[in-house]
Parts: structure tokens; sequence; C-alpha cells
């Protein structure tokens, strides 16, 4: 997989020979268009890893090493160039997709910081013809700490109105039970959503001590929001039926 | 030594059409007959007596023959394209085709046609090598590489497939780019705007909604979504089904069975659904074969009420568009209008709706007529690729994957590996291994789709990563890439890493036809030496010079030949028998100088006829681009497809 920015190590141009920085997308003497770089998605766009982004930035150098990069810049160029094109481009987008979005951008932090509890890695012994699964799959079956008695409470709600609509009923005061929880959750949900970015602040001024804490306080919190945005999804499910 | 042209094609259900950048202008290139419009449709000729293979033609002509000699001709075969044989024998319910009886399950299905059978590839295969041949015709010069636009929902397997067709037509396919995303093109060449854009897509068959920014001269598509299976041929499907309805029960005739009488009712349905774009009421009129008649008044009000539950349809996509991009239709600052259907005055007012424009004080963009602004898209895109234009320069397309990429687990669900509407080209690394000792093979099952389960998606393909190294179960480390490219089609590459050698795996996909399969449908012989492309010119321009000949001799006939002076007269005879004399001869510019003399000698005439025969004349054709109109008021065949080469 990718690794962290580690961009020391010099490799000579294929099309200039001049030495230059591995990281680099185009030689910096010829211009050409080199092999994708080895680099995390952030040293694809020239940062170190961090949790606060400018985001109109990052688009704006999205769309300037788009311009440079993409297939359609090399539609008549050599095999090797087009190749590149292709493979840097994909790397540029998949990084841009991952670090533009909040919480992709935070799980990707924490993955490649090595504190990847909530995302297991592929686990080694998959059967044939099966894929490895990545983490996505959600785990229901814990609530948090802190959250149990009201997430039980929902699900009582929850399931009497699964019950009710399944009888063709409409329970207007369970309705509105249901739609104060969910205003209940939403603001939880946005309780996580400023600690993580306290915590970020936290990761990205500190040092590495301080860097291990934020990191393992925002993989509880990571677990904690999955957990409240599936209940607020069911929820919305539901009172959207 | 200067590059080939790139030209851009159109290749849709209904019409296809080839556009170049001149400049900084995409102009559509017409075919010999004078229309920017080829129909897809393929006819084959009657058998040839002395043996071999029929002539296959394109387009006009070959619509000529739907009524005549329907199991000779196909239409409307993207519908088919990079479907199974179970997609194609439902899609068949709707089509008067054969499928070739022997078809295995897995294998790309064929059509029946006469005494042929042809892939669906095959078929496009034809109607992209009148595109190239008309290019060609045009710059008399070789085309080798295109543009060629498909709807934005296609799968990967429907995106192969129009890749297959271009490689069997000669065409080195550069780009695949989506239709919704080039007509985004062709309008965002002359307006340097900015703001959110949407792009209905109604065509013949196949419906779409892209949603994008534009910002510096970036196109980045924000969503896209649609089906592949909606369009005017269900409208035309639907009058055709309560006309036949309504003849069974009024007249106790079933014409169901009769292709050639569903076909004279599908192309009356057409000119109603056309007339009622315009017209609040359009005639049905058909004379049934007993002399009776099926006489009916569709007023557009029941029309719009009939077509509702069609058009209903479109909703459903454009709302998940818009949720998929994170916005509402007040932040749409743009509509743009694509697709024949889309004149269709219930379709705009439902497009009106749903993103809330009369409210707004908003229009849709109608400007760029709806059956060419794909086509012309396209040629911008094919100027993008060539570099050459300082208009083009600052333009660049950022498209999406419109479908999930997943792969089967145990038990049949979907682990989803590359989401939807990811920018394009984009990636996903997957780990895999053994599960028995000494086991060399493992099997992928790769579905697009958004469904929770494999079986509800569209199984992409199987691939067999084969030659991993003999090793005790679960130890080998597989890692499999996984890439959509730029055209939007998956390529998939696999490394053991355990053993330490990164041993490159063989992946095989179980899906569409094989290389060497599309190798052997390859039309026409890959590298035109220049002097096959001259001598096909010369048999192009001979072909021509026999029809105009044989107009101009029936000429006499028509009353315009009475108002031409003896001196015009005169001219034509001259310019005529100096045609006449080269004709046979292997001089090309001289065959194509004495065409265009007679063109010339003719101009008044052909000016003549068309004002007595059409409303509408078209002003300033000379006989030879009247040729279709021509040959209709003289009951003369117009050769519009070039002969076959041989």
């Amino acid at each position: 997989m990718l690794k962290v920015a580690d961009s020391a190590v010099p490799v000579a141009c294929w099309s200039c020979s001049v030495a230059h920085n591995e990281s680099t997308l185009f030689c910096p003497h010829c211009s050409k268009i080199q092999p994708p770089p080895a680099g995390d998605y952030f040293s694809v766009f020239g940062l170190q890893p961090r949790f606060h982004l400018d985001l109109a930035a990052l688009e704006l150098e999205f769309h300037r090493l788009s311009r440079k990069l993409h297939p359609d810049r090399f539609a008549r160029a050599q095999k090797n160039e087009r190749q590149w094109s292709l493979a840097g481009t994909a790397l540029l987008n998949d990084a841009y997709r991952t670090l533009k979005d909040p919480l992709r951008r935070t799980e990707y932090v924490l993955k490649i910081a090595g504190a990847n509890a909530s995302v297991p890695a592929a686990p080694a012994a998959d059967p044939p013809s099966s894929a490895a699964t990545n983490g996505k799959e959600k785990d229901r079956s814990r609530a948090p700490a802190g959250l149990l008695e009201k997430v039980f409470d929902l699900n009582l709600q929850l399931e009497e109105m699964r019950a009710a609509s399944d009888m063709g009923k409409e329970d207007p005061a369970l309705k509105e039970k249901l739609a104060a929880a969910k205003m209940k959750f939403d603001s939880l949900l946005g309780a996580v959503d400023r600690d993580l970015r306290v915590q970020w602040t936290a990761w990205d001024a500190g040092d590495a001590a301080a860097r291990l804490l934020a990191q393992q306080a925002m993989v509880v919190l990571l677990e904690r929001r999955r957990y409240l945005s599936n209940l607020v999804r069911d929820v919305s499910d539901i009172l959207g039926a | 030594m200067a590059e080939s042209r790139i030209v851009g094609i159109d290749l849709g259900t209904t019409n296809s059409l080839v556009a170049y950048m001149d400049g900084g202008t995409p102009i559509v290139i017409p075919g010999v007959d004078g229309s920017n419009l080829v129909p897809s449709v393929v006819a084959l000729d009657p058998m040839p007596a002395s043996g071999g293979r029929p002539t296959v033609t394109v387009g006009n002509s070959a619509r000529k023959s739907l009524i005549d000699t329907p199991e000779r001709v196909i239409y409307s075969v993207k519908r088919l394209m990079g479907r199974s044989l179970r997609e194609v024998k439902k899609e068949l319910k709707y089509f008067p085709f054969r499928l070739a009886g022997d078809i295995e399950a897995g294998e790309v299905p064929r059509i029946q046609l006469g005494e042929m059978r042809f892939t669906p590839p095959e078929i496009s295969a034809y109607v992209l090598r009148q595109l190239k041949r008309n290019a060609e015709r045009f710059f008399g010069a070789p085309i080798k590489q295109a543009v060629i636009t498909v709807p934005a929902y296609f799968n990967d397997a429907q995106r192969q497939a129009t890749k297959d067709a271009g490689r069997m037509a000669g065409l080195e396919v550069l780009r695949l780019v989506n239709e919704p995303t080039a007509a985004a093109l062709a309008y965002g060449l002359d307006r340097a705007k900015e703001g959110t854009i949407a792009v209905y897509d109604l065509g013949g068959g196949t419906f779409d909604i892209s949603i994008l920014k534009l910002r510096n001269g970036i196109f980045e598509v924000q969503s896209t979504n649609g089906d592949t299976h909606l369009g005017g041929d269900d409208i035309d499907n639907l009058l055709v089904a309560v006309a036949l309805d309504e003849i069974h029960s009024e007249h106790g005739v079933d014409l169901s069975a009769q292709p050639g009488a569903v076909q004279a009712l599908r192309k009356a349905a057409i000119d109603a659904k056309i007339r009622l774009s315009t017209e609040p009421a359009a005639h049905f009129d058909i004379e049934l074969f007993n002399g009776d008649r099926y006489q009916r008044e569709i007023p557009r009000a029941v029309f719009d009420v009939l077509i509702e539950p069609i058009l209903a349809r479109t909703v459903g996509p454009c709302k998940q568009a818009m949720a998929d991009a994170g916005i509402t239709p007040d932040q749409i600052d743009e509509v743009v209008l694509v697709g024949g259907s889309t004149r269709i005055p219930a379709v705009r007012g439902l497009v009106d709706n749903l993103f809330r424009l009369t409210p707004r004080g908003k229009k849709p963009h109608t400007d760029l007529n709806p059956d060419e602004v794909v086509a012309l898209g396209a040629a911008v895109q094919a100027g993008i690729l060539a570099g050459a234009s300082p208009v083009t320069e600052e333009m660049l397309l950022l498209d999406v994957t419109p479908l999930s990429l997943g792969i089967e687990q145990l038990g049949g669900t979907v682990a989803r590996i590359i989401q939807r509407n990811s920018t394009i080209p984009a990636s996903a690394t997957e780990h895999f291994t053994t599960g028995v000792e000494g086991q060399t093979s493992v099997a992928i099952h790769v579905v697009q789709g958004e469904r929770e389960l494999a079986c509800d998606c569209r199984s992409l393909a199987r691939f067999d990563l084969k030659g991993i190294p003999p090793m005790a179960a679960g130890l080998p480390r597989i890692e499999v890439r996984f890439l959509i490219d730029a055209d939007g089609i998956l390529q998939v590459s696999a490394r053991e890493q355990r053993s330490g050698q990164a041993a490159q795996i063989e992946v095989k996909p179980t899906y569409g036809l094989t290389d060497d399969q599309v190798e052997n449908m390859i039309l026409d012989s890959f590298d035109h030496a220049e002097e096959d492309f001259a001598k096909r010119l010369l048999i192009e321009a001979r072909n021509e010079a026999d029809t105009i000949l044989a107009a101009v001799d029936r000429a006499p006939q028509n009353p315009a030949w009475n108002e031409l002076s003896a001196e015009e007269r005169a001219l034509i005879a001259t310019a005529r028998a100096q045609l006449a004399a080269v004709i046979d001869g292997e001089n090309l510019a001289a065959v194509s100088h004495a065409i265009a003399a007679l063109d010339q000698a003719t101009r008044h005439f052909a000016e003549l006829m068309m004002d007595a025969a059409v409303s509408s004349a078209i002003r300033g054709k000379t006989m030879n681009q009247a040729g279709e109109k021509l040959s209709e008021s003289v009951t003369a065949p117009h050769d519009f497809a070039p002969a076959e080469f041989k």
C-alpha cells in the first residue's frame, strides 16, 4: 500500500536521465510525466498528513494537477506515458475523493498513522472466491458506552413502529416520539463531530505523544459516530416510509 | 507529418452522427444525401445470385427496407449492446428481431438477419463504418481515430461492446464520452460560465441525468443516474401496442404477427408522435390489407396521459442524482435538454417542474439541436484529445462512474470497493487468499450496481486469478488492483505478494467478446494502404456519378425541365457527356471534376424542382445534394450507401 511521505530518494528521469525527487509527478528538468509517486494521498498534493485542510485550496490544486495529468492530455502519447497518466490520475482522484471528505480523511489519517483499530485489515484467511471485507460492515451488536439506555428505548420504538406499519396502521404519537429521538441523536452526532474537530486540532499541532492520545480518542469517536449515523438512518427510513 | 483527424461520433439508438472540430467550432459532417443524421438501421441486401456475402446497407436506404423485407433489417441495436442472452431475450419482446438459435449461455448473443447472423457490436460496426466513410469522403483522407459517446448509465459490458464495435469498424476509439457530459461540453464551449448544470438526456432508447459543476474550464461531473431502458422507443412501442389492440377489437384482425404491418404502424406512430410536439392533435390513418382503414385522432391531451407513466420514470433518477450531488433543485443554475424526445411538450413541462425553472425565471437550454448536440460535444472532446486547438486547451472533462463496483462475498452479499459517482479514473486494492492446500487459482466475482445482494446487481465478470504459487491454505496474499479507466471500463491486475516474487497473476474476464473474436469480426482490412483508400474513393465517386447520371436522364420527365432555357439544357447535356466519358477511367480527379461540373449545371434545375416539389425548398442545393428528394419525385432509387469495397 501507500506509505507515509518519505521523499528523499532521488531517481533518474526515464526521459532526460536527470535525477529528481521520486515523489514528483513530472520531471522538474524536462517536464515529462513520471511513474506515479509512491507517497501517501497527502504527498500527491505536496502536503504533510493533517486533519484540518483548506478545501478550496485542495480543489484548486486538484484542478491544476488534473489539467496536467489527465489521460485526455496523453491520448496520443507513447504507451508508458499513457499508463502513467492513467495510474497517476487514478491516484490523484482517489486521493482527492478521500481527503475532501472529513470522515474519509479522518479514517485515512488514522490508517496511515497506524491507528486503524476501527478499520480492520483485510483478513488473510479468506476462503476462495470471496472478497476481503474491509471494515465497512458496521457492527450493530454493541452500543458504545453511555448510549446504551437511549438506544434501547429507541430500538423498542422502532420495533413498535415497524409492527404498526406492517399492520398498515399509523401511530402519530409514536411517530412524534421517533422524530424527537431522531433530533436527539442528530444533536449527539453533531457533538461527536465537534469532539472530532477538537482532536483534529490536537493532532495537527501536537507532538508524537499528543498525537497518540488524539488518535485513540478519534478511534472511539468514530466508532460512536458510525453507530449513531446508522441509527439516524434507520429512523429516517422508518419515518420516510 | 500532420497527425490524422480525430472525429467525434454519436452512436445513437435511432440516429448516429459524426462531427469534427473546424478550428474552434464543432461541425456535423453530412452524408452523401446531405443529411446530418444517419439512421442507426442496418439492412442486408438480397443474397447475390453468384453467391458470396450479401451487401450491407446502412442509414436511410436501409430504413426503406424495413417495410418490404423486415426480416433483413435491424434497428435500435444499441439496446442490445453488451447484454446477456437472458437480457436480450427480454428486450426482443418489443422488437421483431430473431435470435440465432444455437447460442450457448455465456456467449455473446447473435441476431439472425436473413441468412446471416451478427453480434450487436458487429451491427453497430456497420453504422460506425458508414460514419467513418462519410467523414473520409468529406475530408478526402483516411480517418483512424474517434471519440464515441455512450449513455452515462452504460455499464462496463455495454462500454466494452461499444469499443469493440469501433475496432471492428477500423477505428481506434481514443475515448468513450458520456452523452450528457458531451452535451455539456458543446454548450460550455461558447460561454465562459461557472455554475451547476443539469443535463436531462432522453434519447431514443436511453435516459441519462448528469449534474456537473463548471469551473475554470473544468467540467466536473458531480453525479449521474439514468435508465438504459427508457426512451422514445418506449413511446413508439406504446402507441403501436394501442393501435394493434384497437385494430384487433374494431376490425377483428391481429396484425401483431405480421412484421411488415407492425413496421407500417410503427412508422405512423413515430410520425404522430413527432407531429404532436408542435400540433394539438395527430391523425392516424392506415389502410389495412382487407381494404378497411384504421383511423384515429390523437389529441395531445390524450397522448400526454398515455405517456405519463413513461416520463414519470425519469423523475426518480433525477432526484437521486441531486441527492448524490448534495444539492437541491434551486441550486441548479442551468438545465440542458438533450435527445429528440425532449421536444415533447410534456417532457419540457416535467423538467420545468422538477427543477423549478419557471418559478425561478429560468428556461432550459435548447438552442443547440437536441439531435446534434451530443455529436458536437464528442467533436469538442476529440479536439481536447488532439490538443491542437487553443479553444479546447483550457477545457477538461472529469467524469464519474455511474455504478458502484463491488465484489461478491461469502453469503452472496456485495462488498463495495468503488462507490458510484467516483471521479474516473478511480482505483481500489483488495487482498485475497486461498482456502485449500496448494490452491493455484482463485475466482473473484465482480458486480456493478447498488443492491446489497450480488444476484441483484449486474454481474460484470468472474475473474480467474491463475498461477498462484502453491502454498498452505490462507498463506498467499494476492493483491488485486481494480482500476476504472477514463472510458469507464474496468481493468484488473493481480500480484501474489507472500512468495516474495510479486508474481503477475493472469486475469481472465469471462464476458463479452474475446480479442480474437473481435479481430475476426473486423469489417475492413485494418490499415488502409493509401492506394486502397484512393481506390475506394474512386469507387464511391463512380457510384455517385452513376446516381447523378441516372437522375439527369430522367430529368426531362419532370415538369421543371420545361422551365429551363435552351442554353441551360445544352450545358447540362455537355456536362453529362463529359462525366460519361470519364466515369470508367482510373482518374479520380477527373471523375470528381466532372461530377462537380454536372452538379453546377443542374443547380438551377434542382432549385426549380425543389420549389415545385417541396414547400420548404432547400435553396442552393444541387441536384446531387437534393438526391433524396429528387429520387422521391421522379421515383428513382437513390444510392445512398457507397458500394461495398472488396
